[in-house]
């Protein structure tokens, strides 16, 4: 196996300052307003227009065939009724917790300890980093034979003499959820672990120099040195987790299609099931603009801090 | 390395600094197995599923069904990939997933290029402002735009057809695309445009000629890591697309897994086949593809 390598230099974020100005006619030339306009119209076509019609959808109740009928809130009323949905919305609160809170501390540990330029340390990033490039249907399946009755988990688990921890984990109610939890997690602490790493690559190592000039104990620098340092990665890591979580369906959808008895129903897979084989098309826009406001925090937090360093 | 004791005649102060030397030097080695044997460890963790789905993918179907899907191989046979390659349809699915892939990629990267380099080289007026709706377009999650944009295809009669899924895949990563290539754009110096206006070189060309081959790393890390995104995409596919045959592999591959129930030396070459091209990728583009991954952190 190929061994994972530094990232080459990124050009700094912030370029010097020069004037602002910097074509020579104050009348912007009509080549530059197309550059902008035809991407800016493809993405409105297939993106902007879309969301809107979203919205306008959450509001009314539709089959897909005949017109759609104008309901007021009556979708967003009658998810409080909805057993599924108020499943499905404990379930997305867990896996955020859970699969964002895992991820960021199981790659935060994996870049701690990978993070030294040492004899074989490319290798074992690589292997982390690996799955990271597989879809979550590629990764559903592997997992998936796993978990099988005669599979390994249940094997080892025979072998050392925890047979009655054995169980069909996807079936099962109680374990349904969990199960499709670790393929996932298996998935994203190569890439939260990279992230980290650009991030302990950036600390100054006078700062650590200083630290134990000091006499700061290892546990001291951690805490006093390298998590300040990584302040920014760690806003960096918190939006990509929650839009990850926010959006995980593919994975779900393989392993138990929200089942057994919406034990493992999240919002995402809520929605896609309502609106594509219920054919509740209006319900499921609401549901989808539930997950919208969900994701709405971390989306303006996100464009914030890019507005910030956008100029 | 060992240290040689050396021969000269050892005071006190000599013997204690040669004590906490070879102390120190016990603990670094201590230190290099803890660590060897730790990421070891977590490193075989991570790859036992895909070792147990190369073995599972090369076992015979009598083998598993006999001793069992955890049991060790007692066959070897490429029975699995074949059936999965002719009659499983991955092979049509996998020329699918690609004549989405690649001309998505290229757009993508055409027109996301071109919009960052308008913004980010000419003063046009609320730049800052169409930066970040177009980013913002990207960070939607994808579930508010699936009905609409299934029922809007189906309006343009683009449904059940790859273009279909190409436009909407181009559409929904622009956002970030641009994103990126104008964080990179903007790090040109001013100086080398100056020049080539001065030569008379118009935007177009300053655009073909000058910034797009100097934004060659950013292209490269984006187009190795939107590859894999959307190679691996199953949402969008199974949303504007119904047919069978125009399915990508990862559709497929869940048809796969409804035909083939328990045949897991199939299943398994057919997720050996599904993650092959984004391997390759991965292992032929790495430096780029990491690189790629902290571009788009906003810090």
């Amino acid at each position: 196996m190929a061994v994972l390598e530094e990232a080459p230099p990124v050009p700094a974020s912030r370029p010097p300052r020069t004037r602002r100005r910097r074509g020579a006619a104050t009348r912007v030339h009509p080549v530059v307003v197309t550059f902008v306009l035809l991407p800016l119209l493809i993405e409105g076509f297939w993106v902007f227009w879309p969301a809107l019609q979203g919205f306008y959808l959450s509001v009314t109740d539709w089959d897909g065939i005949s017109a759609a009928q104008f309901v007021g809130l009556d979708n967003f009323r009658e998810m409080f009724g909805d057993q599924v949905f108020r499943d499905a919305a404990v379930n997305t609160a867990l896996w955020l917790l859970l699969f964002g809170g895992l991820s960021a501390l199981l790659g935060l540990g994996a870049a701690l300890l990978l993070q030294q330029e040492r004899r074989g340390v490319g290798f074992y990033r690589a292997a982390l980093f690996l799955p990271v490039v597989f879809s979550l249907v590629a990764t559903a399946l592997v997992w998936q034979a796993m978990y099988q009755p005669d599979g390994l988990i249940n094997n080892v688990l025979e072998g050392v003499g925890l047979d009655g921890l054995t169980r069909s984990w996807l079936a099962d109610r109680d374990t349904a959820l969990y199960a499709v939890l670790v393929p996932a997690l298996w998935r994203q602490v190569g890439y939260v672990m990279v992230l980290y790493l650009a991030g302990l690559k950036g600390i100054d190592p006078m700062l650590h120099e200083a630290a134990k000039v000091d006499g700061a104990t290892p546990w001291q620098r951690f805490r006093h040195v390298t998590l300040p340092q990584l302040r920014s990665v760690n806003a960096v890591v918190l939006s990509v987790i929650v839009i990850d979580s926010l959006r995980s369906f593919d994975v779900v959808w393989a392993l138990t299609q929200g089942g057994p008895y919406h034990s493992s129903e999240l919002l995402s897979t809520y929605m896609y099931s309502t609106a594509f084989e219920s054919l509740r098309l209006g319900y499921g826009s609401a549901l989808s603009v539930v997950i919208f406001v969900l994701a709405f925090g971390v989306i303006a937090s996100y464009l914030v801090r890019a507005f910030r360093e956008a100029d | 390395m060992r240290t040689t004791t050396p021969p000269a005649p050892t005071t006190q102060a000599t013997q204690a600094t040669q004590a906490t030397n070879s102390r120190a030097l016990h603990r670094r080695r201590a230190a290099t197995v803890g660590f060897h044997a730790g990421a070891g460890l977590l490193s075989v963790l991570w790859l036992i599923p895909i070792a147990l789905v190369l073995v599972t993918a090369v076992r015979s179907f009598d083998d598993i069904a006999a001793n069992g899907l955890g049991a060790l191989p007692h066959s070897f046979t490429l029975d699995g990939f074949s059936q999965a390659w002719t009659d499983g349809g991955q092979q049509r699915a996998l020329v699918n997933s690609l004549l989405v892939t690649v001309p998505t990629v290229l757009l993508s990267l055409l027109l996301a290029s071109m919009a960052a380099f308008a913004l980010s080289r000419y003063d046009l007026p609320g730049r800052r402002t169409l930066l970040l709706v177009m980013l913002g377009g990207n960070l939607l999650p994808p579930q508010i735009l699936l009905i609409p944009v299934s029922k809007m295809a189906e309006l343009f009669a683009l449904h059940d057809t790859l273009w279909a899924l190409i436009g909407v895949q181009v559409g929904f990563g622009i956002g970030f695309f641009v994103f990126v290539l104008h964080g990179f754009m903007r790090a040109i110096p001013a100086e080398v445009q100056q020049a080539a206006v001065i030569d008379g070189a118009g935007p177009a060309q300053i655009y073909w000629r000058i910034v797009l081959p100097l934004s060659r790393p950013a292209l490269a890390a984006l187009g190795a890591l939107s590859f894999t995104w959307i190679f691996n995409d199953l949402l969008w596919a199974i949303t504007v697309l119904r047919t069978e045959t125009r399915m990508p592999i990862t559709a497929s591959l869940l048809g796969l897994q409804g035909q083939y129930v328990s045949q897991w030396n199939v299943i398994a070459a057919g997720s050996v086949i599904a993650a092959a091209p984004t391997v390759l990728v991965f292992l032929r583009f790495q430096r780029h593809f990491v690189a790629g991954l902290n571009l788009g952190a906003v810090k």
